[in-house]
């Protein structure tokens, strides 16, 4: 029994480094979700016709299709096919961020649309261009509605990076299971990884709940009922 | 580029098997993972403060953990102690136990969204708790939980290709192998993804329709 | 002289406190078989927790009930057997909104009272038609006003043949205009000879039906007495103020006084 304590203890700091580089993952593709995510939602909001459909069709791909699908898709067959030689890493950062701007991109929408047009229009009135409105007026709003559904996506996206064993990106999972094929004692190790899990899960959580407190406006979301 | 005759004489029969047992894992998953959640949300809301604490405890856990971790703790963990899954059953029970925490969460929050009056008037009525949680609290909650748990279903569909991680050659994995014979990965991986696009489009179909049957007028 | 009619229901000494807040402070009556108790009294004076400490809905920290001669508060019979025999109406109807009004009416029966479907379904409509709903049996709670839903919620206790019903503002909830239609089913009930204490702010019909009411302030009965006494002839000052001031709010009812 002990033996398995100090195994695992050995082992922490090799999974240490695993958990930077989840961290890493998932802190890339959360802001490349976000800088594609919000004009994609924009896009569908306030764009014509023939792009609110073309960001519907992408969303309707990246949301349906398995993120392990994807991720082989484009480190096996796509990015060969263009020559691109990308490494694991950064292969599983470009695939999560994709897949993640599609889930992005529909909870934006979905604040923004929650704001109603009463202020657009009050913008308007004032001279405010589209453009202006949106940027100085809905979208502090929205983002701001946002947080507890893009507090869900980090901990989807968290736990989607232990897909990423599939490519060999060396994250939390893939390094204990290289320990565990090394020591034969998967349980301890699987377990120790769970925990790993966890405690980033949760503690990411809470500190964007405090995020939301934060910035939260007094007396906000009280007409929205 | 695309070859057709590859496609159909040596892609398509093995991935339709796959599907097979791809459709034989979500069959067998979904329904009893949503069972699962209702009695887990139940347990959490009603039950006593251990049965309480416990439910909250399994759904702490299956939530905060990547669902392809418990999938090895299954599969590659539960042997050092004794206890041997086949790929199939362990990704089985690992579905099981995740869409159930994922379930119980969605129920949980309906089943607290309903107005406290129907359970008094249950009890005026002289239902037991029991009685009353069945009759009334959970064919309302339900209703109100069909959006999230859903969601939860279409999300199975998906994740679904897991189990191909832990050795049970579902489509994804009767894909891979093909794909490593031939070196045609991309052409492979297109039509996968289409399957599944089908998929979890004849899913939703087929739950927007549940949807509408059990749709009361006023409730949700 | 009618002999004594039978103590149906007697509330002893019943305390009950929120945290720091006595909202009861010891509050005992009797209700004999076919009397209208209504109990009156400001807002927050513990009425409706008072109605549902009765049926054990809520459980006093002290006190006593009993339900036709059986002790209810420490019974060793399950609370539902005596649930079934205590009516209750909310202010809020709480009517099973999964269910239409006619199933509503039915589930009570089969499934605490153990009636088959058929008996049950024919009951549930006669008590529709006690309160003029047969026409709207298949329609859900949604889909009717909240006269017609409260209408229901009454019927719905009836069905189960209650020997004393309890009613919790039954009116507080409803548009003015939707009043009536409920006042009159519970006049009905009262000529009929029903048992029950209603809490209201309906004054007109309280002194139209109640045989006695009962003023509570700050957790504890103030003064009770026949009608004509309580509003001609008060024994405090207090009584007297709140009753003018509820009168003035309200309104009197287009009965005759008395």
């Amino acid at each position: 029994m002990i033996e398995n304590f100090l195994m695992i203890y050995q082992a922490l700091p090799y999974l240490f480094k695993g958990s930077l580089i989840t961290i890493e993952l998932v802190g890339g593709a959360l802001f490349l979700g976000l800088i594609i995510g919000i004009p994609m939602a924009v896009g569908q909001a306030y764009g014509n016709r023939n792009i609110a459909t073309l960001i519907s069709f992408y969303v309707w791909i990246f949301r349906g299709l398995p993120v392990l699908v994807l991720l082989l898709l484009f480190y096996f067959g796509l990015f060969t096919l263009i020559k691109i030689n990308l490494p694991a890493f950064t292969a599983a950062i470009l695939v999560l961020g994709l897949r993640s701007a599609a889930y992005q991109s529909q909870i934006f929408r979905g604040s923004i649309q929650s704001l109603g047009e009463g202020q657009m229009l009050a913008a308007r009135s004032l001279g405010m261009s589209k453009l202006q409105t949106i940027w100085n007026i809905m979208l502090p709003q929205a983002l701001r509605i946002s947080i507890p559904g893009w507090s869900n996506e980090y901990s989807i996206l968290l736990k989607d990076s232990a897909v990423t064993y599939a490519i060999g990106v060396m994250e939390i999972l893939t390094r204990g299971n290289f320990i565990s094929t090394r020591t034969y004692k998967p349980m301890p190790i699987f377990l120790t990884c769970a925990i790993i899990f966890l405690i980033l899960t949760y503690g990411g959580v809470k500190l964007l709940t405090l995020l939301e407190k934060k910035v939260r406006i007094p007396g906000y979301g009280f007409e929205r009922r | 580029m695309i070859e057709f005759s590859f496609i159909n004489h040596i892609l398509l029969p093995p991935l339709l098997k796959g599907v097979w047992i791809t459709i034989k894992i979500i069959i067998l998953s979904a329904p009893a993972g949503l069972v699962l959640g209702i009695l887990i949300a139940v347990g959490r809301v009603y039950g006593n403060r251990i049965i309480s604490f416990l439910c909250t405890a399994y759904t702490t856990f299956f939530r905060g953990t990547p669902l392809l971790v418990q999938l090895f703790i299954l599969y590659y963990g539960l042997p050092s102690v004794g206890i041997f899954f086949s790929p199939f059953t362990a990704a089985a029970i690992g579905f099981i136990l995740c869409s159930g925490a994922y379930h119980s969460e969605y129920i949980r929050g309906a089943i607290q969204s309903i107005k406290k009056g129907q359970m008094m008037a249950a009890e005026a009525l002289g239902m037991n708790k029991f009685k009353a949680i069945l009759y009334i609290i959970l064919p309302q909650a339900l209703r109100r939980a069909i959006p999230g748990c859903s969601n939860e279903i279409t999300s199975l569909v998906q994740y679904s290709s897991l189990a191909y991680m832990v050795t049970c050659i579902e489509l994804t994995g009767a894909g891979k192998i093909i794909a490593n014979r031939y070196f045609k990965y991309t052409e492979v991986f297109l039509v996968i993804g289409i399957i599944y696009l089908l998929m979890v489009s004849v899913v939703t179909k087929f739950l927007d329709m549940l949807e509408k049957k059990l749709k009361i007028p006023g409730l949700g | 002289m009618p002999e004594e009619k039978k103590i149906i229901l007697q509330v002893e000494d019943i305390c009950k406190k929120y945290g720091k807040e006595e909202v009861l402070k010891g509050i005992s009556f009797e209700v004999r078989k076919g009397d209208t108790k209504v109990i009156i009294g400001p807002s927050g004076t513990g009425k409706s927790t008072l109605l549902r400490c009765i049926n054990q809905l809520t459980i006093p920290d002290k006190g006593k009930v009993w339900l036709e001669g059986e002790e209810v508060t420490h019974s060793k019979k399950s609370i539902n057997q005596f649930r079934q025999k205590i009516g209750m109406v909310f202010q809020d109807f709480n009517l099973f909104d999964h269910l239409t009004a006619l199933k509503n009416i039915e589930i009570g029966l089969i499934k605490v009272k153990g009636i088959k479907k058929e008996e049950a379904k024919k009951k549930a409509i006669e008590e529709l038609r006690q309160v003029g709903l047969e026409q709207q049996a298949n329609l859900y709670p949604a889909q009717l006003s909240g006269g017609q839903k409260q209408r229901v919620s009454i019927a719905r206790a009836l069905a189960m043949d209650p020997s004393v019903m309890l009613f919790d503002e039954p009116t507080s909830a409803l548009d003015p205009e939707l009043i009536g239609e409920v006042l009159e089913v519970i006049k009905m009930l009262a000529i009929k000879g029903m048992t029950m204490v209603l809490v209201t702010h309906e004054m007109g019909f309280a002194r139209s039906v109640a045989n006695e009411i009962i003023f509570m302030e700050e957790g504890k009965i103030l003064e009770s007495g026949p009608p004509y006494k309580l509003f001609n002839n008060p024994k405090y000052e207090r009584t007297k103020k709140f009753l003018k001031k509820i009168t003035e709010l309200y309104g009197e009812s287009d009965e005759k006084n008395d």
